[in-house]
């Protein structure tokens, strides 16, 4: 298993589907290997995690995973050398790794997660025969704006999923993507929606600390709108903050948290202001762990507005929390929900209509949040795994064929 | 002497737009979608079932009429119906007063909003009916007789509201659980009423053309005229009336013409009508036609609709509930307004397709749901719906506070 990065060290989802995803395939038999670009020490019974570099695994989450434009920038440094590295020295050693790593076992096939490791699965393939199965949780289409992104990030990628055997695309609108924009034949790829698992009850109580003034406000019967995530393009937040000033024009008591960080946000703040609705939008920064599951608690509404979001899995972690989900149709995770509200990420007037709408009526309220109850818990990690088991066979069988 | 009662009911309501919130106070048109091809678009949707069902089967049933000496039918038609075909298609309402003109088909009464109104406000449904009945008197010179409640919701309370008023029948559904172990295929009378009589649907027979029809996984697949006279007969010998009540839209529609619907019909209509003992009722002579063969009580709501058979793909979650009761609200100001225009949007957003809309059952099973609607989600339904609930309070608040510039309406209007 090819990856980039696992919990804790890891900056969104990509890390965390891939540990779901590798604890339920071990759980059906997989022995796996997990090779990690940075160094850190991780307890997992289930696999072995392997690090291919001396990397403080601090600074290639909190700026790598995600981007796309300056990887050739010299910002990284590897153990107690002073030699400043680029993304794609990372990169390269991760391959290089991988490399010394096949001279000595051969696994029954890799797979590599997102363009960062395809260069590592490619090599497998070419150099070593290795079967490989490429999983896209994203495409550089959806970080980079469906026109724009990076030239060599779109040629990797590209290289990747034509090397690939078998494509794993986290959603429908992916295969799409992956279709029209690289013209992949759909036959080769299969989709499996990411899974999600009810996180330990035992470990986290909301006791309303973090966010005291908001409990405030509820009191007095304001309604708390959440969105959370980095501020790029991709988040389509622009669309939320307008959409946010025409709701407050007819129900004034609604209050946006904005959470997470990005370069947008200097520019959304400004925005706010300049709608005049500054005293209803609150940003909390970059938060993770209870702070942010305190956000989801908080909230009453979820509102994920990109404009291509290849799955989206905080949105079940809002609904796990009680939230009414609101979502752009360019979600891939609002496939597989119907206990939702859908609109097209430019349809301010929707958006807005819908929250004015769930704000007042507390029938809409509860039917969105007890039908969504029934429907997240049913997507479970294992058959995520289970779908990848089929398409290893598949891939193993095909390999048969063909030697 | 069997007969065969046939019931075809027409209906198409006014689907709300997608009316946004920001046309509350200034667009007070919910009915026309500028937009042709979404499911919203009344006129397209008119138009298409016009022409697929509407105009071939009534082409049908004239031909029948003439070409046959038994054959007779009863019709029902919302005034909703009536109102987009005068708009839309005008010829299917000559094609009725044609078929109502050789005295062998019947006009049945129902509310003219297809509305739920029995359920929520006895004044508003009495209103309804009589609006109904108006509107058949002056499009077809036509008395009714026997009475049908939206979607065949009926119950004990309903029979004698009916008989009080002077229905000589009234239509239900024929569910086991109501008739035990007796048949539908005799008339009935409603418990503790007086002069009324009770028909109800053979449901299996019925749904065996409206529902299994073109369904190939159906064991019976494919349903042919044999078959089907075999299963007639086999019921004719339970009772005397075989009631087969339906949608309308049942034919070309719902069922498409190239499953062998329509000729599936006409072959059976004249095999039927060529038997010695064989023949056609309306719904008043089958009242006509017996004392009744018993009493029947119902305390609680049956309809056709569903597994169910209740009313809970209209009431079944709390959506539909708010949707409701917040149109209900308005009653006392919009009517108190005078404003025949404000009314009639009123009296459209009562049809209780809107609700059905709405309705999640099965919504969250991970099955396809099998819940027509002309919007994406049962959430679309209902923001639509309400939002046009708020500009329709907004008109009726205007003629109560005419100087209120601080409403919430108003307020919209200025900017």
């Amino acid at each position: 298993m090819l990856g980039w990065e696992l919990p804790p060290h890891n900056s969104g989802g990509l890390g965390v589907a891939c540990l779901h995803l590798s604890k339920s395939l071990a759980k059906l038999g997989a022995d796996i290997d997990f090779v990690v670009p940075y160094e850190a020490e991780h307890h997992f019974d289930y696999m072995n995690v392997l690090s291919a570099g001396h990397f403080d695994p601090e600074q290639i989450y909190r700026g790598s995973a995600y981007i796309s434009a300056g990887i050739e920038k010299k910002r990284f440094k590897e153990g107690a050398s002073e030699e400043m590295l680029s993304m794609r020295d990372i990169q390269k050693n991760y391959c290089e790794f991988v490399e010394r790593y096949l001279m000595e076992f051969k696994p029954d096939l890799v797979h590599a997660h997102d363009w960062l490791t395809y260069e590592a699965g490619i090599l497998a393939k070419k150099n070593f025969g290795i079967p490989l199965v490429a999983h896209v949780h994203a495409t550089e289409f959806d970080r980079g704006g469906l026109d724009g992104g990076n030239p060599l990030i779109h040629q990797i990628e590209y290289e990747g999923l034509v090397w690939a055997d078998k494509i794993i695309a986290v959603s429908q609108a992916t295969k799409n993507i992956i279709v029209e924009k690289y013209g992949i034949p759909p036959e080769k790829i299969d989709v499996a929606y990411n899974g999600f698992d009810l996180p330990n009850v035992d470990d986290y109580h909301y006791d309303g600390s973090s966010y005291q003034y908001l409990e405030g406000l509820k009191k007095k019967g304001y309604t708390v709108v959440s969105t959370v995530g980095r501020f790029t393009l991709q988040k389509g937040l622009f669309h939320l903050m307008r959409a946010a000033a025409r709701a407050i024009q007819i129900h004034p008591k609604m209050i946006f948290l904005f959470a997470g960080d990005g370069e947008q946000k200097d520019q959304l703040m400004r925005m706010s202001a300049d709608l005049g609705i500054s005293q209803n939008v609150i940003f909390t920064g970059f938060i993770r762990g209870k702070q942010l599951r305190d956000i989801y608690s908080i909230s009453d509404i979820f509102v994920m507005s990109s404009v291509s979001e290849p799955f989206g899995l905080t949105a079940l972690e809002a609904a796990h929390h009680g939230n009414a989900l609101v979502i752009t149709k360019q979600s891939g995770v609002g496939e597989v929900l119907q206990s939702i509200v859908r609109y097209d990420f430019w349809d301010e007037d929707k958006l807005a209509g819908a929250l004015v709408n769930i704000a007042e009526s507390p029938a809409l309220t509860h039917t969105l949040q007890d039908g969504i109850r029934h429907e997240y818990t049913r997507i479970s990690w294992d058959d995520v795994a289970a779908k990848c088991i089929q398409v290893y066979d598949e891939v193993s069988k095909h390999k048969r064929n063909r030697f | 002497m069997k007969s065969i009662v046939l019931y075809l009911h027409m209906h198409q309501p006014y689907r709300v737009k997608h009316y946004s919130i920001f046309s509350v106070g200034h667009d007070h048109d919910y009915w026309i979608d500028k937009d042709w091809y979404t499911g919203a678009n009344n006129e397209r949707v008119f138009k298409k079932v016009a022409e697929k069902s509407y105009r071939p089967m009534l082409e049908r049933l004239e031909k029948l009429i003439k070409t046959t000496d038994k054959f007779k039918l009863s019709l029902s038609m919302t005034g909703v119906f009536l109102e987009q075909a005068e708009e839309w298609a005008p010829d299917v309402i000559e094609s009725i007063q044609r078929l109502v003109e050789t005295g062998r088909v019947e006009i049945v009464a129902e509310t003219y909003n297809h509305s739920l109104s029995f359920f929520v406000d006895r004044d508003e449904f009495e209103e309804e009916v009589k609006l109904h009945q108006k509107k058949i008197r002056e499009l077809f010179n036509y008395e009714t007789k026997v009475f049908r409640n939206t979607e065949l919701a009926y119950n004990n309370d309903l029979a004698h509201w009916a008989n009080d008023y002077g229905f000589k029948g009234i239509i239900a559904e024929g569910w086991d659980k109501i008739l035990e172990n007796r048949t539908p295929n005799k008339v009935y009378r409603p418990d503790g009423c007086d002069r009324i009589k009770l028909l109800m649907k053979n449901y299996r027979l019925s749904d065996d053309i409206a529902f299994r029809f073109s369904n190939k996984n159906w064991s019976e697949w494919p349903l042919t005229v044999d078959k089907y006279l075999r299963w007639l007969d086999a019921a004719g010998a339970r009772g005397p009336i075989i009631n087969l009540f339906m949608d309308f839209e049942t034919f070309g529609e719902n069922v498409w013409k190239d499953t062998g619907i329509f000729d599936f019909f006409d072959d059976l209509v004249r095999r039927w009508n060529d038997r010695d003992d064989c023949g056609f009722m309306t719904v008043s002579e089958a009242c006509d036609s017996s004392d009744g063969a018993g009493t029947v009580s119902m305390p609680w709501t049956v309809t056709w609709a569903d597994t169910e058979r209740d009313l809970s793909a209209w009431l079944g979650n709390s959506m539909q509930h708010e949707a409701l009761k917040a149109i209900y609200d308005l009653k006392d100001d919009v009517l108190a307004s005078k404003d025949e225009e404000l009314i009639m949007d009123w009296r459209r957003l009562l049809t209780s397709d809107h609700l059905y809309y709405m309705c999640t059952k099965h919504l969250n099973d991970g099955g396809v749901h099998h819940y027509f609607s002309p919007y994406d989600s049962p959430f679309d339904a209902f923001l639509y719906f309400m939002n046009a609930v708020r500009d329709v309070r907004g008109r009726a608040e205007e003629y109560k506070n005419p100087k209120d510039k601080n409403s919430k309406e108003a307020k919209q209007i200025a900017e």
